[in-house]
């Protein structure tokens, strides 16, 4: 699609003119709904989280409170942006810059649907980890640029926290990689062509289950948002934003979210396949669902259960998250590489052909 | 041993995460129980202390004397009372001041008054937005009075056989 | 010169001029994060001569994990900036010299009379589904599997060895440890006893005397 594009405007624009143009477009294209998404899932988050304390949430912006976010967009936009004391005012600013553009970036390599995608490259899986783990700085800039204690604490917690988890992750992440053979995310998807039991959800369930906490630990997302404890540090590496410069943080803390849930969908429950493959009377019936609609529908569900597990859970203690990273995520998943290689080795179920 | 596996399967199959889930699932389908105030109202009691007022007999006659014991009850000294007698050799108040920025709505001054002049009433809407509304003066606690006494006399009636 | 010839020049500078700050930048912080955009700059020139692995390998490793690890360290440190940059101009005519001894062994080394384009032949463009991580991976597994174990050895040993320096347990009466997996087995009967009790009948009060009027 944007290669016609492309060779349309070359026609009669400079070359490089053209590609410029293309990849503007394309750009648009990816990160406008995505925006979109992030400020829609705020209100979202905020309606759930009301509906489980028995309260109705936002409801008073526009019918059911549905303009909530345009409404804090607003609000944030117009505010003032207070640089502290002393602090470095370069690195002030970048500070959000650099935790929103690998957010936006990681989306290049995202498969929306058959062949729907930006960048279709090879080593998608480790863009993504590549891309994301650029994220950190974020947050260590602006914990260490802000000149306050408690941002740098929480700085120092979130990168800590993150880096560890990181680990875990790409262990969930080499167990996806062994079982599908490749790391290109629309191979990943097609490998789990022919229903529900053929997801790699099954036999990588325990991987699953630590990417999807190990994603919660890298959006801190309650229960590991320590770096943003309330109680002890105030609000952690964000406490001297204000206006748009923390609605930046916002924006790429839930497109972060959004994305995990995007990952898993596709590497855990087969991306935009729908579960009823193979399954006679209900592949007709649901035939007019179209590829992205399963997918969405996948993420919007994991997305509801981040919502959930913050209704619900309690915030870690530091230590307390720390065990967790090293001492039960890692190991379980170094299990569950030699546990993945002694199935495909004995070519076990309907996963390693 | 079996308490071993127990332990294991409980920590690795996450039951207790699950068994929180499960509570705040339940709870994301219960009635709400907001009010959604300036449509919906709670309801409120007839000794509610809001807003305040002077009131009158049936006759027309105001039933302040001066006696000046809410002002001497007050513990925020929010209300300042001046008297004289009036023409036809009665005492009156020539001013009564409530300052509603002091006044923390106890509800003394309400008691103290024996005459039951001085009322607190169910009124909580209202606002100040500069310092001189907030002094409340006799004319417009009077006004405020006469407004709502029917309000007043039903509250009134309906707390006697508690008092 | 095209757009791909244009974004090598943007990232070669961009490599370059980062290089030079790390150097002449006076806050180590901010010189840990000019090299953070070295590599970054680095690993964009790398994934342009296809080498996409080794350059998201760059990314994920180095700029992701070691150099916050590296700006944890520099943060915390009490460092007298003054001192550091003391002796400054002193050593600088020795350490021009040496960088450019240094510039000059490399060009010997790595110049075009070894890594020319006349010596290598032209690098054969790949098509796009060609798997930069398999050629990575299968001369790694097969015939550099000994030197490939070796290193990860090495790696596990100074893992082992910097866990075996800094892991130290105070007695308790300096600081008391929490046996965390004690605390996750106890059980409901190990922390709560029900006692079963007979209930307490109450002396009955002698009657309010009746207010005299």
């Amino acid at each position: 699609m944007f290669d016609a594009i492309q060779a349309f405007l070359s026609g009669f624009l400079y070359d490089w003119l053209a590609i410029l143009i293309t990849l503007v477009i394309q750009a648009v294209v990816v990160i406008l709904p995505i925006m979109l998404a992030v400020a829609w899932l705020t209100y979202a988050e905020r309606k759930v989280i009301g509906y489980m304390q028995v309260r109705m949430g936002p409801n008073r912006v526009g019918p059911g409170g549905w303009l909530q976010p345009i409404a804090d967009a607003l609000k944030l936009m117009t505010k003032e942006v207070i640089f502290p004391h002393q602090s470095n005012k370069y690195l002030f600013i970048i500070a959000p810059v650099l935790s929103i553009a690998p957010a936006v970036a990681v989306w290049a390599v995202i498969p929306f649907s058959p062949d729907v995608v930006v960048a279709d490259i090879n080593a998608g899986i480790l863009y993504v980890l590549a891309v994301s783990s650029i994220l950190v700085y974020g947050t260590v800039i602006a914990g260490w640029a802000s000149n306050s204690k408690y941002a740098f604490l929480g700085a120092l917690r979130g990168s800590a926290q993150k880096i560890s988890y990181e680990i875990a992750m790409g262990f969930a992440l080499v167990t996806v990689l062994m079982i599908a053979g490749s790391m290109n995310l629309q191979d990943i998807v097609n490998g789990q062509q022919g229903g529900v039991w053929n997801w790699y959800l099954l036999p990588l369930l325990p991987m699953f289950v630590v990417y999807f906490l190990s994603g919660l630990a890298e959006t801190n997302r309650t229960p590991f948002d320590i770096v943003e404890g309330e109680a002890e540090i105030v609000a952690g590496f964000h406490v001297e934003y204000s206006g748009m410069t923390f609605g930046v943080f916002m924006l790429a803390e839930y497109a972060m979210m959004i994305l995990i849930s995007f990952m898993t969908a596709i590497m855990f429950l087969g991306g935009w396949l729908s579960p009823f493959e193979g399954i006679p009377p209900l592949e007709t019936l649901f035939a007019w669902v179209p590829a992205f609609g399963w997918l969405a529908f996948k993420v919007s569900f994991l997305l509801f259960v981040f919502i959930w597990l913050r209704a619900t859970f309690p915030r870690y203690r530091y230590d307390q998250l720390m065990r967790l990273g090293w001492k039960v995520l890692i190991p379980v998943t170094i299990v569950w590489v030699f546990v993945v290689g002694a199935m495909k080795y004995f070519q076990f179920g309907p996963w390693f052909n | 041993m079996v308490k071993f596996i127990k332990h294991q399967v409980k920590t690795f199959g996450l039951t207790e995460l699950f068994k929180g889930l499960a509570l705040t699932g339940k709870y994301l389908f219960k009635k709400k129980i907001t009010v959604r105030y300036p449509e919906e109202k709670t309801p409120l009691s007839p000794r509610f202390r809001g807003h305040h007022a002077l009131r009158r007999y049936e006759n027309g006659e105001e039933r302040c004397i001066a006696c000046k014991l809410c002002e001497a009850v007050c513990p925020a000294n929010a209300i300042t009372i001046e008297s004289e007698e009036r023409d036809d050799g009665s005492r009156r108040t020539t001013r009564y001041d409530i300052d509603m920025f002091k006044c923390i709505y106890c509800g003394f001054c309400e008691e103290a008054c024996p005459v039951d002049a001085i009322v607190e009433t169910r009124v909580f809407e209202y606002e100040f937005q500069e310092r001189g509304p907030h002094i409340m003066t006799k004319d417009k606690l009077l006004a405020f009075g006469d407004k709502h006494e029917a309000q007043i006399a039903a509250d009134r009636a309906a707390d006697a056989k508690y008092r | 010169m095209t757009f791909e010839q244009f974004i090598f020049y943007v990232l070669g500078a961009l490599a370059i001029v980062s290089g030079l700050m790390v150097i002449t930048v006076k806050n180590p912080v901010k010189a840990a994060l000019w090299l953070v955009l070295a590599f970054i700059a680095t690993a964009g020139v790398w994934i342009m001569a296809q080498a996409e692995f080794l350059g998201l390998v760059l990314i994920l490793v180095y700029v992701g994990a070691v150099m916050v690890l590296f700006l944890f360290v520099v943060m915390m440190l009490d460092i007298n900036l003054a001192q550091l940059k003391e002796g400054f101009t002193r050593y600088l005519p020795l350490g021009a010299m040496a960088s450019v001894g240094i510039l000059a062994m490399m060009y010997m080394v790595l110049g075009p009379d070894h890594f020319g384009l006349e010596v290598t032949g032209a690098p054969v463009q790949q098509s796009a589904n060609f798997s930069n991580t398999k050629a990575i991976g299968v001369p790694l597994y097969t015939t550099h599997a000994y030197a490939f174990v070796l290193a990860a050895v090495l790696l596990l040993v100074g893992i082992v060895a910097a866990i075996a320096l800094t892991l130290r347990r105070r007695p308790p009466r300096e600081v008391l440890y929490q046996n965390i997996d004690q605390q996750v087995k106890t059980e409901k009967a190990d922390r709560l006893t029900m006692v079963k009790m007979e209930s307490v009948v109450e002396k009955e009060l002698p009657e309010k005397e009746e207010e005299s009027k």
